[in-house]
C-alpha cells in the first residue's frame, strides 16, 4: 500500500487542496513571523531601563495603524475565503456519466458494491481518468468515508445517502479509514482502496463478476417481493410507472417537485407514505425490515436500469 | 495620567484577610464571599485538570506502539472521552471564570462581592453535582461515546455510561449559567462611583463577553444532553432514523453550544493576557476600544460559525460556504487582539518576569492555533483534515496553548494578591519555558501527521505515524513536568514563600490597591475612580518595580 504523503498528486482535486494549503502555510509562516520578530525586537529594545527612545505615539497615528491592520487581515481572510470557496465550487457535483459505486458501513467493516455486483468488503477498486460516485449509506452510527490520497471525506448517515466523487489520475493503493469515531474498534475499520487503469479495471470486474450485476440480482428481488404485482406493465394496481424515473423530475401529491435520485427512491421504499405521487393513492406498504440496505443499493440499480434501458431502447427504435 | 486615586484609611483600621475569617471547613463550605468561592473552584478544577491529565497521560503511554501496548479498544475509548469531558466541562469552561472572574471581578470594579453571593455558593454546589455525577461515570467503568456525544452512537449503540456523564455536563452547565447571571449583574450594578464602562479593564469585558456566552449558549447544551438521554432511556425517537429522527439535528444542537463554548474557554484568557502584557511592559493597551469591540463582537459572531464543524457531516455544501465566510470574519477580531497586544510591547519598559512570560507563550501558541484556524475554515482544506490529528493539533493550541498558558500567566500574577505570599520567579520561569517547549514538542509533530491522514480517536494507526506519536508522548512528558511543578513551588511559597505586599509587580487596576491578601470587604473604603485602566505612564518613565 502507498504511504501516507504530505503532499499527492494522486487527483487534480488533490493538487488543488494541496496548493491552497501550501498557501496558507506560507500566508501563516509571515504572519507568525512577523509577529515573532516584532515581539523580540520590541522585546530587546524596550526592555527595562534600555536607552532606545520611548515616543509616545500620536492618537491619530495609532487609529491609522489600528484601521490599517483591521482592513488588512480583513481582505487577507476574504482573500483566502474566496480561494477557497472556488475550490470548494468548483468540486461541487459529480459529472452525470459517474461510474457509481454503493458503499454500505456497519460498525466496523467497509461495504462496497461495484455496478456488476462485485462485492467487497474493506476495500474498493475503482478506475482512474473515470469520474466515480461513492453513494454511501450506514446501517448503524454515523462513519466517515475518509481517503486521505485523494483529499476527500466523507461522513455516511444512518436513514440517508450521502455521496463523495473523485476522478483520480495516479494508479495505486491506497489508505481508506474511518474518520468519525463509530465505536469499539473504529480504529480498526481501515481499507484500502484500489486505483487501476481503465483496461486493468476492466479486466478486473470480468473475472470477479458474479453471475448477476447488480441490476440483474435487483430485478429478481423485484419480482420475489412482489414489487412487480404493482409496478409492472400488468398489474390491476394503479401503482407509478418506475420506467423512466431514475434522475427523472416527479410531481408530488402534496405540489413539491423532486428529482428521482437515489436518496427518493430508497424513502420511496421504506417510508412509501412521505412522497406520494401526484394521482396516486398511498397503498404500498413499507419494506422496512424486510429488506437489507444492500437489496436496496440492488432495487435502485435495477431501477436505474430500467430508466437508461429505456433511453438505449429510444435511441434503437429512433434508429 | 493620573494613577486611579483610592481613599484609604490608616492601616491599623483595616480588616483581617479574607483568608481569616473562619479556618474550619464548614466556614469554607457555607462562605458566600466571592474570594473564598474563587479557591473552592480554583481546588475543585485543580483535581479535575490532573484526572482529565492522567486519562491523556495513558492514552499517549498507549500510542508509543501502533498496536497499542496495554489497553484494549474499549478501555482506550474510554479514556480519550474522560479526557475531553473533563477537560472541556470540568477545567476549561470553568477555569478563569469561576477562580480569577470570581477573585478578580468585583475587585477590580470596586465591589465588596459579587451581585448575587448565595447564587454564587450554589453554582459551587452544582458544580461539586455535576463533578459528582462524573465521578460516578468513572467509578462505573466511563463513557465511549467521544466528548461530543455524537448520536445515534451515544442514544443507541454506546456501550458505556452516557447518561451519568449526559447528567454531569448537564448539572455542570447551570453551575455555569449561575456563574454568567451573577457576573453581568455584578459588572451592570456594582461598579465603583466612576468606574464607567470605558474604564473597565480588558479582564472585566472579557469576563462580561463570556458571561453573554454562557447564558444564551449553555441552555443549549442542556436542550441536546436531555434529549440524547431521553431515546436512550426511553427510546423516544429524536435522533434514531429508523424512527424519523435525525442524526445530524443533534450535531446542530450541540455545536451551537460547543462552538460558542471555545470563546467561553478563550475570552478570559484574552482579558488576562491583556492585564500582563500591560503591566509587564509598562503600557497602557494599544487599542483599548477595539480591544472591546473585537471582544464583543468574537462573543456574537461566535454563534454563527458552529456549522464549520459539519462541513463533511453531510450539511448542504451551500450552508458550508456560509459557515465558512462567518468563520473567517470571526478571526478578524482575533487577528486584532494579536496585534494590539504586540503593539502594546512598542515603547514599554519590559520585564521578563514569569507571568510574562506565560503571556508570551500564550502569543505564540494562540498565534499559532488561529492561523490553522483559516486552514479549517477553508472548505476543501477542512474536508482533508477534519476528525484527523490536525483538528485535534489546532484545538489544543487554542484551549492549552491559549487558554491553558493564560490560565497560568494569571495564577502566577495574581497569586501575590489572592495569597499574600511570593514564589520563587526562578522556578516559576522555568516552568513558562518547559511548558512552552514540551507544549510545541507534544502538538506540533500532530500537525503533520494530522495532513498525511492520522485521523483522531485511533487506537491503532498505521506504523508509519509512530514517530511523530513518539515525539508527541515524549512532549506529554516535558508538559507534565512543567504542570506539576507549579504545584511544588507554588506550595512552598504558601508555606514559606516571603510576604507579598499590597502591589509587588507595581501594577495599576483597583485589586492591587487593597491588601494581600485583601479583607473580606476587599476595600477599606468605597474607592472612587478618576481614570481609565492601565495607567502605567505613557511617557514611559523607568519605574522601579521588583517583587
Amino acid at each position: 500500500m502507498n504511504p501516507f504523503r504530505f503532499v499527492s498528486d494522486v487527483s487534480h482535486e488533490a493538487i488543488v487542496v494541496d496548493r491552497l494549503f501550501f498557501l496558507l502555510v506560507g500566508i501563516s509562516v509571515l504572519i507568525a513571523g512577523l509577529v515573532t520578530a516584532l515581539v523580540v525586537i520590541f522585546g530587546v529594545r524596550y526592555r527595562k531601563d534600555s536607552p532606545a527612545p520611548r515616543r509616545a505615539l500620536p492618537q491619530m497615528l495609532k487609529n491609522e495603524v489600528e484601521i490599517g491592520w483591521i482592513s488588512a487581515t480583513a481582505f487577507l481572510f476574504f482573500f483566502i475565503f474566496w480561494w477557497a470557496a472556488a475550490g470548494e465550487l468548483s468540486a461541487l457535483t459529480a459529472p452525470k456519466n459517474a461510474l457509481d459505486i454503493h458503499i454500505v458501513a456497519k460498525q466496523w467493516m467497509w461495504h462496497a458494491q461495484q455496478p456488476n455486483g462485485i462485492r467487497e468488503i474493506n476495500e474498493i477498486h475503482a478506475p482512474i481518468n473515470t469520474p466515480v460516485r461513492l453513494v454511501m449509506t450506514s446501517q448503524d452510527v454515523i462513519h466517515s468515508m475518509f481517503l486521505p490520497a485523494l483529499r476527500i471525506k466523507q461522513d455516511v448517515l444512518p436513514g440517508r445517502y450521502t455521496y463523495l466523487w473523485f476522478n483520480a489520475q495516479k494508479a495505486g493503493t491506497y489508505h481508506l479509514l474511518c474518520a468519525e469515531f463509530c465505536g469499539t474498534e473504529h480504529s480498526r475499520m481501515t481499507g484500502r482502496i484500489v486505483l487501476m487503469t481503465q483496461p486493468e479495471y476492466s479486466r478486473w470486474t470480468e473475472t470477479e463478476a458474479p453471475t448477476h450485476g447488480l441490476a440483474a440480482q435487483g430485478e429478481t428481488l423485484f419480482r420475489s417481493l412482489g414489487c412487480s404485482g404493482c409496478h409492472g406493465p400488468n398489474a390491476s394496481v394503479h401503482a407509478p410507472d418506475l420506467d423512466h424515473l431514475y434522475g427523472h423530475r416527479v410531481q408530488l401529491s402534496d405540489g413539491r417537485v423532486v428529482t428521482a435520485d437515489e436518496a427518493y427512491l430508497r424513502d420511496s421504499i421504506l417510508q412509501p407514505r412521505r412522497d406520494i405521487v401526484a394521482g396516486y393513492k398511498p397503498l404500498m406498504p413499507s419494506f422496512r425490515g424486510i429488506v437489507s440496505e444492500d437489496d436496496i443499493v440492488r432495487l435502485i440499480a435495477y431501477l436505474k436500469s430500467l430508466s437508461t434501458k429505456n433511453v438505449l431502447n429510444q435511441q434503437g427504435e429512433r434508429q | 495620567m493620573t494613577d486611579i486615586t483610592v481613599d484609604r484609611l490608616p492601616e491599623t483600621k483595616i480588616g483581617e484577610s479574607y483568608l481569616d475569617e473562619g479556618h474550619s471547613l464548614a466556614s469554607w463550605l457555607t462562605t458566600t464571599d466571592h474570594k473564598r468561592i474563587g479557591i473552592l473552584y480554583a481546588l475543585s478544577i485543580t483535581a479535575f485538570f490532573f484526572i482529565g491529565g492522567a486519562a491523556i497521560g495513558l492514552v499517549r503511554l498507549e500510542l508509543l506502539e501502533p498496536h497499542g501496548l496495554f489497553l484494549t479498544d474499549e478501555e482506550y475509548n474510554r479514556l480519550f472521552t474522560l479526557h475531553g469531558i473533563i477537560m472541556v466541562w470540568f477545567f476549561l469552561v470553568p477555569s478563569i471564570p469561576t477562580t480569577f472572574g470570581n477573585f478578580l471581578l468585583p475587585m477590580m470594579i470596586g465591589a465588596k462581592d459579587v451581585a448575587f453571593p448565595r447564587l454564587n455558593l450554589m453554582s459551587w454546589y452544582l458544580f461539586v453535582i455535576g463533578a459528582t455525577f462524573t465521578i460516578i461515570t468513572i467509578i462505573a467503568g466511563g463513557v465511549d461515546t467521544g466528548w461530543t456525544f455524537y448520536t445515534p452512537l451515544s442514544t443507541l449503540y454506546a456501550n458505556g455510561n452516557v447518561i451519568a456523564a449526559a447528567a454531569g455536563v448537564f448539572v455542570v452547565g447551570f453551575s455555569s449559567i449561575a456563574t454568567g447571571i451573577n457576573f453581568i449583574a455584578t459588572t451592570h450594578m456594582l461598579r465603583a462611583p466612576g468606574m464607567t464602562w470605558t474604564r473597565l479593564p480588558l479582564f472585566v469585558w472579557a469576563i462580561y463577553a463570556t458571561s453573554v456566552v454562557m447564558i444564551l449558549a449553555t441552555p443549549v447544551l442542556a436542550m441536546s444532553l436531555l434529549l440524547v438521554s431521553v431515546e436512550r432511556w426511553f427510546g423516544v425517537p429524536i435522533f434514531n432514523p429508523n424512527n424519523g429522527g435525525d442524526p445530524l439535528l443533534f450535531q446542530h444542537l450541540f455545536w451551537f453550544y460547543s462552538h460558542p463554548a471555545v470563546y467561553i474557554m478563550i475570552l478570559p484568557a484574552m482579558g488576562v493576557i491583556s492585564e500582563v502584557f500591560a503591566c509587564f511592559a509598562r503600557r497602557k493597551v494599544f487599542g483599548y476600544t477595539a480591544m472591546v469591540y473585537s471582544l464583543m463582537s468574537i462573543a456574537v459572531i461566535g454563534f454563527m460559525v458552529w456549522g464549520h464543524h459539519m462541513f463533511v457531516a453531510g450539511q448542504s455544501p451551500y450552508a458550508n460556504l456560509v459557515f465558512s465566510f462567518l468563520s473567517f470574519v470571526v478571526a478578524v477580531p482575533s487577528a486584532i487582539k494579536v496585534f494590539n497586544w504586540v503593539a502594546t510591547l512598542y515603547g514599554g519598559q519590559i520585564v521578563f518576569k514569569a507571568p510574562m512570560l506565560y503571556a508570551m507563550g500564550f502569543l505564540g501558541l494562540f498565534t499559532v492555533g488561529g492561523l490553522t484556524g483559516l486552514f479549517l475554515a477553508s472548505v476543501p482544506i477542512d474536508i482533508h483534515v477534519t476528525d484527523t490529528y490536525f483538528v485535534v493539533a489546532h484545538f489544543h493550541f487554542i484551549m492549552v496553548g491559549g487558554s491553558v498558558s493564560a490560565f497560568f500567566a494569571a495564577l502566577h500574577f495574581w497569586w501575590p494578591k489572592i495569597t499574600g505570599r511570593l514564589y520563587p520567579d526562578y522556578w516559576a520561569r522555568f516552568g513558562a519555558i518547559t511548558m512552552f517547549l514540551g507544549f510545541n514538542a507534544t502538538f506540533l509533530p500532530q500537525f503533520v501527521m494530522g495532513y498525511e491522514g492520522m485521523p483522531r480517536r485511533y487506537h491503532v494507526y498505521p506504523e508509519q505515524f509512530q514517530v511523530y506519536h513518539v515525539i508527541s508522548t515524549a512532549g506529554t512528558v516535558l508538559l507534565a513536568v512543567a504542570y506539576i511543578l507549579p504545584l511544588l513551588y507554588l506550595g512552598w511559597s504558601l508555606l514559606y514563600g516571603n510576604r507579598a505586599d499590597r502591589n509587588p509587580w507595581h501594577a495599576a487596576g483597583l485589586e492591587w490597591e487593597t491588601l494581600s491578601p485583601p479583607p473580606k470587604e476587599n476595600f477599606e473604603r468605597t474607592p472612587t475612580v478618576t481614570s481609565g485602566p492601565y495607567s502605567y505612564g505613557e511617557d514611559a518613565e523607568p519605574q522601579a518595580h521588583t517583587a
